[in-house]
């Protein structure tokens, strides 16, 4: 856990008495909502479909159960008892009253907990592997650069008003949990030849109406040019990119407009102006790696008896260690993934109750500590192996325990239209009615790893694009239509699926989804998951399995 | 980003002015004095765009009440009562078609 200092709390107390003030003047009428709107957005308060929507952020996904209890907090009291865990690692509450905000944010602030920077045109939370600190395939603690990068970028006057929001994600371990290539910046950090440490920067990624993957400018950056070279990027973005047309605004329009050589060139220049003016010290790097606490792990017997025969044991127990139980860089403990993807449920979605069991357990089995994974699950990162099947039985008594990590029925979706503002089509009852439909099927077929998205509307917060199965939802004459789309990933491997057809209306989607997945069934090779399948055999091949009744 | 409803105005048949209320964001409708209501059966129907345009920029001034007014089909219902017109304002008279999560 990252130990915040004096002058974070400063900052978030003085903008909790600001934003008091401000609402108080906005509701005594000295404040027009003209004026007012800029201000709530810059502390996460959006206007939605029912109410105000509050967004905290969450950095890098990390939260202790203190923090999670005060998320807890907020969902009872403030709210209707549940809050939204989003694709980008933060948490929305849905049902805020403008006039209770003030306290919310102070209750949010006790706890560590802001919502700056999670709206507006701005560097907004960093996001990394919710597996940082315990991934045995890691080779530094991604958080630690998070951290340096979103103490850089908070209020940073230059980073402040950019043409559009900006999203870093960094990965530091082989496998990229992290989505980095669909992020306006994606760092991957890594070894050279020479056994230095350092970033693949890699820019213009991004999905919404015009999707890119994040293209290299930069092979290896040592660790002392980060600030230097995240500046440079941020200043040709903000001296060239599209400030007078909203869908072009983002990076990646720049990027591709430029062409990634130019755009490389461009930080290039920049950043010689600065590399030495604005460099990384490691005493700093220390500083900050200092305020990371690691737990104290116990000296542990891997896979043990209690383990092994539990699963042996309890069929139940087995279903969900194969699913929710991973790998920890310790021997003797494992990483558990908390599916938030019930049967039928609202992906993403926790009640207070649960939040405050899933508090409760991080400070029984896990150090204190909870991930929030861009997946829209949670995750315990410190598990003793020996105490899997105590952790199991209480989160099987809260509804927490479905065995569907990475499976079909693990959807991830975006509020759609049940909530949002923006959206054209519903996701929530969508994910519902597959989730339903998509349990039976994996325990029949032993479908496997096979990744559902769906996006209410063209925003894309699903992340359709880079779905297995990507589902875009549209309104076609006042109906809900779903365009479809196969063979995408947001991995190292990251591609962009592609479209199979014309929209669908709603009723057929999910014979459609079914029958890509049988395709998938037929078509597969062992170990191979979907969007290499499309590969080796073509989009066309599973498009010709999928009969669209209009 | 333009949210849906902002993006065009049609007035082709029955309408209600609707908004979401300032102090506590809840969705509300316009009645016939001006006051707002979260029922939509108390709701005043413009069945001509002259009315609804001339409650639409009442309502626009009415910042201190409501935020982001705007003109929404309405139709008449089996029983005759006033329904809403499409889906999303089916969403904002109801709530969620989604439950609340599920609890074990």
């Amino acid at each position: 856990m990252y130990v915040q200092d004096e002058f974070d709390q400063t900052l978030v107390a003085e903008r909790v008495a600001e934003f008091r003030d401000q609402v108080a003047r906005r509701l005594s009428g000295e404040l027009s909502e003209d004026e007012f709107k800029p201000l709530r957005l810059m502390n996460g308060v959006y206007l939605q479909l029912h109410a105000y929507m509050l967004r905290v952020g969450i950095p890098y996904g990390t939260l202790s159960s203190a923090q999670l209890r005060g998320l807890a907090r907020i969902a009872r009291e403030f709210d209707r008892g549940y809050g939204h865990f989003t694709t980008r690692q933060n948490i929305q509450f849905n049902w805020m009253k403008l006039e209770q905000l003030p306290d919310a944010l102070a209750a949010l602030a006790g706890v560590g907990l802001h919502a700056i920077q999670t709206s507006g045109n701005c560097v907004r939370n960093i996001t990394t592997d919710q597996w940082a600190g315990a991934a045995p395939d890691e080779i530094d603690d991604p958080r630690i650069w998070a951290e340096i990068l979103r103490q850089h970028t908070t209020l940073h006057p230059e980073f402040s008003f950019l043409p559009r929001k900006f999203k870093i994600a960094i990965t530091a371990a082989k496998h990229d949990r992290a989505a980095v290539r669909v992020h306006d910046i994606g760092l991957r950090l890594h070894e050279n030849e020479a056994g230095e440490t350092g970033f693949e920067i890699l820019v213009g990624g991004g999905l919404g109406r015009t999707p890119f993957l994040a293209k290299t400018i930069k092979p290896f950056l040592p660790a002392r040019d980060l600030l230097s070279y995240i500046e440079a990027i941020l200043r040709v973005y903000n001296q060239h990119g599209r400030r007078d047309n909203i869908y072009k605004a983002r990076i990646k329009i720049l990027v591709h407009e430029l062409g990634v050589e130019r755009f490389a060139r461009e930080v290039e220049a920049e950043w010689r102006i600065i590399r030495d003016v604005l460099v990384l010290d490691s005493a700093i790097v220390a500083e900050i790696r200092s305020r990371f606490h690691y737990p104290d792990y116990a000296r542990l017997e891997n896979n043990p008896a209690a383990w092994t025969t539990g699963r042996a044991r309890n069929a139940k127990f087995d279903a969900w260690c194969e699913r929710a139980v991973s790998s920890h860089r310790i021997p003797g403990y494992a990483i558990v993934t908390i599916s938030l993807k019930p049967e039928g449920g609202t992906p993403g979605d926790a009640t207070a109750e649960q939040m405050e069991t899933v508090a409760d357990l991080a400070d029984r089995e896990s150090f204190g500590e909870i991930r929030v994974g861009h997946d829209q699950n949670l995750v315990l990162p410190h598990v003793a192996q020996r105490n899997l099947f105590a952790v199991w039985q209480t989160l099987e008594g809260t509804g927490l325990a479905t065995p569907n990590v990475g499976l079909a029925s693990d959807i991830i979706a975006c509020p759609g239209l049940d909530y949002c503002s923006l959206a054209n089509a519903r996701s929530i009852p969508l994910a519902q009615e597959l989730s339903r439909r998509f349990r039976q099927l994996e325990d029949a077929h032993d479908l496997g790893r096979f990744h559902i998205n769906i996006s209410g509307c063209i925003n894309a917060c699903g992340h359709h694009h880079v779905g297995h199965v990507g589902l875009l939802g549209v309104e076609k004459n006042g109906e809900e239509y779903y365009q479809v789309t196969i063979g995408g990933r947001a991995d190292e491997k990251a591609v962009l699926g592609e479209l199979i057809g014309p929209a669908v209306a709603r009723d057929k989607v999910a014979d459609i989804v079914e029958q890509i997945a049988r395709a998938y069934l037929d078509l597969r090779q062992p170990g191979e998951l979907f969007p290499d399948t499309i590969a080796r055999v073509s989009a066309e091949a599973v498009k010709a399995r999928v009969h669209v009744a209009h | 980003m333009t949210a849906p409803q902002q993006q065009k105005i049609r007035i082709a048949g029955p309408v209600v002015i609707t908004a979401n209320r300032l102090h506590d964001g809840k969705v509300v409708y316009r009645a016939f004095d001006g006051s707002w209501v979260t029922e939509l059966a108390s709701a005043a129907i413009a069945t001509n765009p002259a009315q609804a345009g001339t409650w639409f920029e009442a309502a626009r001034t009415d910042t201190q009440r409501v935020v982001d007014p705007y003109i929404a089909p309405v139709a008449n219902g089996e029983d005759g009562s006033w329904i809403p017109a499409n889906l999303r304002e089916w969403i904002r008279c109801d709530g969620p078609s989604a439950g609340p999560p599920i609890q074990g």
